[in-house]
């Protein structure tokens, strides 16, 4: 099995690709300025629901029992898909996805030119599907504004579903003016959209053969849904002769009715709108209407590997909507980028690592400062800190069973530290010596420049030094005054 | 009422004037504080940093110090949050159902400071003064975990000659997150900048939490700037009184 999730097997440490992200600051205006947008947004739209609190427990509820009867749910998935005309294929990894892919393109396109056209899906930007295409002579075009951007510039996404998030409109004038050869294209959003409908529609009109992701698959239809704002999407699906869908398995969902509850929160939690202005919903193939052949590619790519720890199992219910992106202050400085993953932000910091069975983008899980404000606005209710938590424990006793490891500056640091708390009297003396070891860094009265590893702290920030007196140290006095004066008296 | 004051390790090395403050304000209202001398740490530095076979003999002995607590007071939110949120889960995996009892049977006795004032004694007036203007900063775990909801607003509001302004976007966290400021230095001085940035704007002579490690953060941050804004524990607003300041 080769799984494999984007370029994170060649990114940078979060520390390090942070470090460069921040000193973008036109990137950075752009993320604040998007994120607040879409978080006010969604606040509205959460605020004038009664039942917000319900229907997330509901998704919560809804997303858990699936994933503990995943194997059923697939197979009637499969049974119903094909029964209405579909093909399912089942691809372990991102090879054996990226094969059966390229094979279809290949068999449909005959003699002609091998071309397709995309409508957004993470999932295939996961398995790194247009360099695998293009290895295959396939030219792939995205047809997501968005991801048009993204692919037009040689970039990455930058968020899961505004992958352009990072991009103002003039950096898009600037994209669009080089690659369609439009000199003199103005930078109003109404100019930008024509261009880019002019440049897609003939892309529509000419290619044959459309890719889809899902975002949701229904186990009892058989049918695979996806939303989207621009419309797009729908021409994906439906213009071309032939379709082929890439769906991570745990977008199965059990029924129809399931919907009710989901097509409420991904709107509300992703844009900030009630609806999706358009959602498709297909199932197999239908003469005179749409495609003429459709399959399906099931992808594991690590995905039941989560599925027998309760806690890292949690991490499948996301439904990619992006909220704990904008609400996390630490993407909002950072942007999407810095963590080498097409999953970015609290989600990103812990289903890369993980699907990957912590082989790569093993500094992601240390990339939050615990706030919580992910777990609050996530529409599943997954509960991010406690898996973030969960996972640096995994790392460490990992770390701690080789020799490096067990011997880094942290590691013996938090041993000493925990031998030092097990009894109060090596505390107090730790307490002593530290008030005795701090003098030479004093500086006017705070301490500037420390070694080590508290050399990080010091590098933005000034700290008081120790106290003479610690509050035991106070305590003390308190209680031997009192005796005293007890005594005396 | 006899309270136990857990003051948390670095409370107690680095902000004593917290647990003095806290103290000073329960006595005042009648009750009797108790210190167990033996207490340090809470385990919460180990667990979240993903140290958690260390953290267990530390959140065994916090158990065994305070089992017998009438009542537990923590000035310190993030360390409730650790016992409230993760104790009972490590019992579970230490597979010791007489911890898990214990565990259980404590869970309900202790009080992050503000709480005990707010929830479980009734109060918001302590009869404090503080001519000053403050501006109040909802630690994330105070927010999100203990959900203090408007208690800390509620005793701010009582306080004689206190000017009480509001933080903007104060729901942002303040980027300290334990070694999360070490670890990712930099971002946590970027996200450190924008809460300062928000904090001068308030023109507030003074900002307060409910914890002592955000405020170490944003101290550090303003004092590096040259700010002279002052950064205290909501403990030792309630403590002032006409005479000390």
């Amino acid at each position: 099995m080769s799984v494999r999730v984007g370029k994170t097997d060649r990114a940078s440490s979060f520390p390090v690709a942070a470090k460069a992200a921040l000193r973008n600051d036109q990137l950075r205006r752009n993320v604040r300025n998007a994120t607040d947008i879409i978080r006010a947004k969604r606040a509205l739209r959460i605020d004038e629901m009664p039942d917000w609190e319900q229907l997330r427990q509901a998704a919560s509820d809804i997303k858990m029992h699936t994933l503990a009867h995943l194997d059923y749910y697939l197979e009637q998935f499969e049974r119903n898909c094909e029964q209405a005309g579909g093909k399912v294929h089942w691809a372990r990894d991102a090879d054996e996805a990226n094969t059966i892919a390229a094979a279809l393109i290949k068999q449909y396109s005959g003699d002609q030119p091998a071309e397709v056209i995309k409508v957004k899906t993470m999932t295939s930007d996961e398995i790194q599907m247009n360099v695998a295409l293009e290895h295959a002579g396939i030219r792939a075009y995205e047809t997501d504004l968005a991801d048009m951007i993204v692919q037009m510039s040689s970039d990455e996404p930058s968020h899961i579903v505004v992958p352009a998030l990072h991009k103002n409109r003039f950096e898009v004038r600037e994209i669009f003016r080089e690659q369609m050869g439009l000199v003199d294209l103005g930078d109003q959003p109404a100019d930008l959209t024509d261009a880019a409908r002019s440049y897609l529609r003939e892309k529509f009109l000419r290619i044959k053969i459309g890719i889809s992701g899902a975002n949701f698959a229904i186990a009892e239809t058989g049918s695979v849904c996806v939303v989207e704002s621009e419309g797009n999407g729908r021409m994906c699906v439906t213009m071309p002769n032939v379709l082929i869908s890439l769906i991570g398995i745990e977008k199965v969902i059990p029924t129809f009715q399931d919907l009710e509850v989901f097509l409420q929160l991904l709107p509300r939690s992703a844009t900030g709108e009630r609806m999706n202005p358009y959602n498709s919903f297909w199932a197999g193939v239908e003469p005179g209407d749409g495609p003429t052949a459709f399959h399906i590619i099931l992808l594991d790519n690590g995905r039941t590997a989560l599925l027998k720890d309760e806690r890292e199992r949690e991490t499948l219910d996301c439904i990619r909507c992006g909220a704990c992106l904008n609400a996390c202050p630490v993407y909002r400085e950072t942007g999407g980028h810095a963590y080498g993953s097409i999953y970015s932000g609290p989600i990103g910091a812990i289903l890369s690592p993980q699907l990957q069975s912590l082989e790569h983008s093993r500094s992601l899980p240390y990339a939050s400062t615990l706030c919580g404000a992910c777990y609050e606005v996530c529409p599943v209710k997954i509960n991010i800190p406690e898996i973030l938590i969960h996972l640096r424990g995994k790392i460490v006793r990992e770390e701690q069973a080789t020799l490096r490891g067990s011997l880094s500056a942290e590691c013996l640091a938090m041993r000493a530290m925990g031998t030092i708390f097990l009894s109060h009297r090596r505390y107090e003396s730790a307490q002593r010596l530290a008030r005795l070891g701090q003098k030479i860094f004093e500086r006017n009265g705070q301490l500037t420049n420390l070694p080590g590893l508290a050399g990080a702290w010091t590098e933005f920030r000034d700290l008081r030094p120790l106290p003479k007196q610690s509050f035991r140290d106070w305590w003390k006095t308190r209680v031997e005054a009192a005796v005293s004066s007890e005594e005396a008296s | 009422m006899r309270i136990a004051l857990f003051v948390a390790c670095y409370n107690d090395t680095l902000f004593p004037e917290t647990g003095i403050a806290v103290t000073r304000v329960l006595e005042r209202l009648g009750h009797t504080i108790e210190f167990p001398i033996e207490q340090t740490c809470c385990g919460q530095m180990h667990h979240n940093t993903g140290y958690q076979k260390d953290a267990v003999p530390l959140v065994r002995r916090f158990v065994s110090i305070f089992r017998d607590a009438e009542i537990v007071c923590v000035p310190s939110a993030s360390c409730v949050a650790m016992i409230r949120e993760h104790y009972e889960l490590i019992a579970q995996q230490e597979h010791d159902p007489d911890f898990a009892r214990e565990v259980r049977n404590l869970l309900p006795r202790i009080f992050e400071f503000s709480e005990l004032l707010v929830e479980r004694l009734g109060v918001d007036d302590v009869g404090a003064t503080f001519p000053h203007s403050v501006t109040y900063h909802p630690s994330c775990h105070s927010l999100r975990m203990l959900n203090v909801g408007d208690g800390p607003y509620r005793l701010l509001r009582q306080v004689r000659k206190l000017e009480l302004v509001d933080l903007p976007n104060q729901d942002q966290c303040c980027g300290f997150g334990g070694t999360f400021a070490i670890k990712n230095a930099d971002v946590s001085a970027a996200m450190l900048s924008e809460k300062n940035r928000e904090v001068l704007e308030t023109g507030a002579a003074v900002i307060t939490a409910l914890d002592n490690s955000c405020l170490m953060q944003i101290y550090g941050g303003l004092h590096r700037q040259g700010s002279s804004v002052r950064a205290m524990h909501l403990a030792e607003i309630l403590s002032s009184s006409e005479v000390d300041r």
